[in-house]
């Protein structure tokens, strides 16, 4: 490992807003309701508004269509199915190379004849509104030919199960097995070997704004213009120029305001793909904006992952090795690009993170099944491997008798052993478990709770304390997707570009979804050039003004996309620079920029506003010597070359009480302290901290998408689907440890995915916790309802 | 057959009239008709609160009221509270606390808070988290959001029902 020397240039500038929770400036219009969603987009009269029909069944062969009727419903502009849409689109496999052995079946955007799940776009159905779309979908008659649906993970490889695509000649997706070390030899030294399984339901991210996309394709100019709630702008366009036979530059992508992704809008959706498709055969625009029930039936599903776990310890605490065997239910295809294997990946690859070990084992099997696509949301894979990691640590606790919080300390990763390897061989530049363990104690008066927790349990009241440490992957480089064949681009790009008035202009490759970049990216610019925040104008989300860019995911957009504007920056203000140093005949060197006026480095006496650089190099260049030329507009790229990913680490905990009558769990407090670098906003790295946590919170409490032995998904409502609600919920604390990266000079990295990662271990600690006076059976099939609460407890 | 009917009503203080269809839903006619996209559809079966709007006062769900159960009432939507600036003290809380990240559950959210404020500008934490358990943010976990309530309301401007 190469060890790497920062320039921190960037947190010595005079003026920083580095480190501050400046406001966005994108949040005013949000709060007036002056946002400008797809669904918001303008729309003359001659738009069509497409209702798909949806497979009513989980595996069916389509015998006929017959779309007459539907054809003379009014308002009805044309009734296409997946035959019209084959004739201009190549199909896709959701696979990458570095996967190896995942395989998939081609996938259209209509299937050809048969649906592989409930929910599945079979045809579509386009009018001149939504609602007259939906009844002549009614219409269609299609009779089906029902086959049997695999929905059984356990079973979909044994002999008698039918295999959903044929040409596969199985159902599974991708298997694979890892040994490092000697994991026989660890159990043969051990004290103790403790197995359990840990059960991940299927749930699903919820946006309130579901997906949506209007599509408008040009003839004339052969020009597709897609307006999209996608995180990933660039990606979309390649994808959409590739599958319709375009080229790139004919197609153009704007994600205007996204309500929401969490991950979800990050991938090839088909009837997304079928919307294009219509606007293209139909010459005109087409929105299509899915309905709640859609989204629960087709916004991807994740974790969905039964995790048989072991730890080998000795009696004195120290961790000597881990082995999982994992089975996880993925839809009847692997999702594009990014694949669905991807989640099974990361658990095998981070599994043990925090801790030092040397044996390890690990198999994850990945099948087909007949529900629903699954793929990446929030926090990967995180979720899933922290809870076995961190339930595993908490069992050993209890075999060797030691304090959880002691155990932890025993084998966690030292603060001064970095950089090194993980037992998987992956590279930590540098990590603070140790100090990040000691704050959450101190912050939570950890010896105090535990004394409260046990004079309450005199009194019948039944508390738990959980912990859970955790590693998380951000800012990836393109190891993560690019190596693998796929189009997504791992570094981004910024364009800076200083106005006649003195303003700065930034357009950026990464993406907005909420979570408060374009104040990221203003506080790097401002500071990068040394102008206020108010003299920028930030633009994002279009392929046609942005420079190429990855856009949001895997925590990525803060420490990749900032780091990409504050090199423009710089190379801005350097331009201005020269250009100053030409009108006022002194040497650049001893020029900066401040509060958006050139001033004399040493002293910050003023010597020249940026408006009047701007004035003269615009308008009056006449006035410049001979033989210089001003330039005004800088671009960066960056992608980080020497880390496959920057690692971050943190540490939750929960404090909890289980009504032991009714089951029912009330969440008391729950603190997080997490290192994520150099934290740029402290507002809104804490604000994505505790949403992040609540959405762990849903997949550790309430959420799951339940399927019947059918493929019925039976609760594809906001009513039955239940997530955490504000009254549910109790205040957070967070708090910081910074190990910057030194593979960039901002030093960033991700916080996004933190809260997710670690929350659901921390929960189903406290609960364990809470209920082990009692005599429970151990709870690790998550969601935590409060049935499955008063079975452990024996009481039903 | 028709399934056309006439509605007016005020909206934001103007006087509207359109002919729609009668299944049309108010949020809907906002959205569609008015081009008021301020309000937000998240369900449409009255579960998320993005769509609330003021009828008459009082919050409804704009999903679940059709256009035509509002002829001749006087409906008051974000942009509306917007312009008379009668929640600024709440928006300013909200961007100052960052109490909105994507923006879409926000609108539902400033109107129901606007309507707490109103009634029980005095709730506790409980109480506000009680008033809000109607309104999903996935993005938020909500701890931002109750203490703008709280920062808008000793604001000195106040944040409801003080407007000019
Ligand atoms: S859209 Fe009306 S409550 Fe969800
Ligand atoms: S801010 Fe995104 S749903 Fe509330």
């Amino acid at each position: 490992m190469t060890d790497l020397i920062a320039d921190r240039w960037i947190l010595d500038r005079p003026n920083s807003y580095i480190g501050r929770s400046v406001p966005r400036p994108n949040a005013p219009r949000l709060a007036e309701g002056r946002g400008t969603f797809v669904d918001d987009v303008p729309l003359g009269p001659r738009a069509g508004h497409v209702a798909f029909v949806r497979s009513p069944h989980a595996h069916a062969r389509m015998r006929s269509i017959d779309t007459e009727a539907a054809r003379a419903s009014p308002g009805v502009i044309a009734v296409l199915t997946g035959r019209d849409l084959a004739a201009i689109h190549d199909p896709w496999i959701g696979v990458l190379t570095h996967l190896e052995g995942l395989k998939s079946a081609p996938q259209y955007a209509l299937p050809l004849d048969t649906a592989t799940w409930q929910g599945e776009a079979v045809a579509a159905v386009v009018a001149d509104s939504r609602a007259r779309a939906e009844d002549a979908a009614e219409l269609v008659a299609i009779v089906w030919e029902v086959l049997p649906a695999v929905t059984d993970p356990a079973s979909a490889l044994d002999p008698d199960t039918p295999v959903i695509h044929e040409s596969l000649g199985d159902n599974l997706a991708w298997r694979r097995n890892v040994d490092f070390g000697d994991i026989e030899a660890a159990y043969a030294e051990a004290d103790h070997v403790i197995e359990e399984t840990f059960v991940f339901a299927r749930h699903t991210g919820v946006c309130v704004e579901p997906r949506a996309i209007l599509a408008d394709w040009n003839p004339a100019e052969e020009q597709l213009t897609v307006w999209h709630n996608t995180q990933c702008p660039h990606m979309i366009q390649n994808i959409l120029a590739t599958h319709y036979r375009l080229d790139e530059h004919r197609v153009r992508v704007i994600a205007g305001d996204v309500g929401g992704s969490f991950g979800i809008k990050v991938h090839t959706y088909a009837d997304e793909i079928a919307t294009v498709g219509l606007s293209i055969l139909l010459k005109r625009p087409v929105k299509f904006v899915a309905d709640r029930m859609e989204s629960f039936v087709t916004d991807i599903h994740a974790r969905a992952q039964t995790v048989k776990g072991r730890i080998a310890v000795r009696n004195d605490g120290t961790i000597l090795g881990f082995e999982i065997d994992a089975l996880s239910g993925i839809g009847p295809y692997s999702m594009y690009p990014r694949t669905s294997g991807i989640e099974a990946n990361q658990i095998v690859n981070l599994m043990g993170g925090p801790y030092e070990f040397d044996h390890y084992r690990a198999q994850a099997t990945v099948v087909f099944q007949n529900k629903n696509m699954m793929c990446q949301y929030r926090a990967v894979g995180h979720p899933v491997k922290c809870a076995v990691t961190e339930g595993l640590v908490d069992a050993a606790a209890r075999a060797t008798g030691l304090d959880p919080a002691e155990l932890r300390q025993r084998n966690l990763r030292a603060d001064d052993s970095y950089p090194c390897r993980s037992v998987q061989g992956l590279p930590f530049e540098n990590l603070s478990h140790e100090e990040s363990l000691a704050k959450l104690l101190e912050a939570m008066d950890y010896e105090a709770l535990k004394d409260e927790r046990d004079a309450l349990r005199e009194e019948g009241v039944y508390r738990g304390i959980g912990l859970a440490s955790f590693i998380e992957v951000t800012n990836p480089s393109a190891m993560f997707y690019g190596v693998g064949g796929a189009r997504i681009s791992a570094q981004d790009g910024a364009t800076m570009r200083l106005d006649a008035r003195g303003n700065v202009f930034v357009a950026t490759g990464a993406t907005e979804q909420g979570q408060g970049m374009e104040a990221v990216i203003s506080q790097v610019a401002a500071t990068a050039v040394g102008v206020p925040p108010e003299r920028l104008k930030i633009v994002t989300g279009d392929t046609e003004h942005t420079p190429y860019g990855g856009g949001t995911w895997a925590s990525r957009a803060a420490g990749i996309g900032g780091e990409a504007v504050a090199r423009a920056g710089r190379a801005l203000r350097e331009q201005i620079l020269r250009a100053a140093a030409t009108m006022l005949q002194e040497d650049a060197a001893n020029l900066d920029i401040r509060n958006g006026v050139v001033v004399e480095a040493q002293t910050g006496a003023e010597r020249i506003g940026l408006d009047e650089i701007g004035r003269i190099c615009y308008y009056r260049p006449d006035t410049l010597p001979d033989g210089f030329q001003s330039e005004l507009v800088a671009t960066r790229h960056y992608v980080p070359r020497k880390y496959p990913f920057a690692f971050t680490n943190g540490v939750q905990a929960s404090y909890l009480e289980v009504d032991v009558e009714t089951g029912f769990i009330t969440l008391l407090d729950h603190w997080c302290i997490e290192d994520c670098g150099t934290v740029i906003n402290p507002l809104l790295v804490d604000e994505q901290i505790r949403g992040g946590i609540v959405q762990g919170l849903g997949g550790a409490l309430f959420e799951e998408c339940v399927y019947d032995r059918d493929g019925q998904m039976l609760n594809a409502t906001m009513a039955d689907y239940l997530v955490p609600m504000a009254a549910e919920l109790p205040d957070m604390q967070c708090g910081h440890v910074e190990s910057p990266t030194a593979e960039s000079d901002l030093g960033a990295k991700g916080a996004g995915e933190a809260g997710t990662c670690g929350a659901p271990a921390a929960v189903m600690n406290a609960l364990n916790d809470a209920l082990a006076p009692l005599g429970a059976s151990r709870l690790t099939d998550m969601p935590f309802t409060p049935r499955k609460v008063l079975r452990a407890l024996g009481r039903i | 057959m028709d399934t056309n009917v006439d509605v007016s009503m005020r909206v934001n203080g103007d006087p509207v009239s359109r002919r729609i269809e009668a299944r049309m839903n108010l949020v809907d006619f906002l959205r569609e008709e008015l081009g008021l996209s301020g309000s937000h559809v998240g369900c449409e079966h009255g579960v998320c609160g993005a769509c609330t709007v003021r009828v008459d006062g009082r919050i409804v769900r704009g999903c679940l009221m059709v256009a035509a159960q509002a002829d001749g009432a006087d409906v008051t939507t974000i942009e509306g509270l917007s312009d008379t600036g009668e929640i600024r003290a709440l928006q300013d809380a909200f961007v100052e606390r960052n109490a909105l990240q994507c923006g879409y559950c926000t609108p539902g959210m400033l109107l129901t808070l606007a309507e707490l404020m109103e009634r029980n500008r005095a709730a506790s934490r409980s109480e506000i988290r009680e008033f809000i358990s109607g309104n999903y943010c996935r993005c938020t976990g909500y701890e931002a959001i109750v203490d703008a309530f709280e920062m808008a309301r000793s604001a000195r401007s106040g944040g409801g029902g003080d407007a000019a």
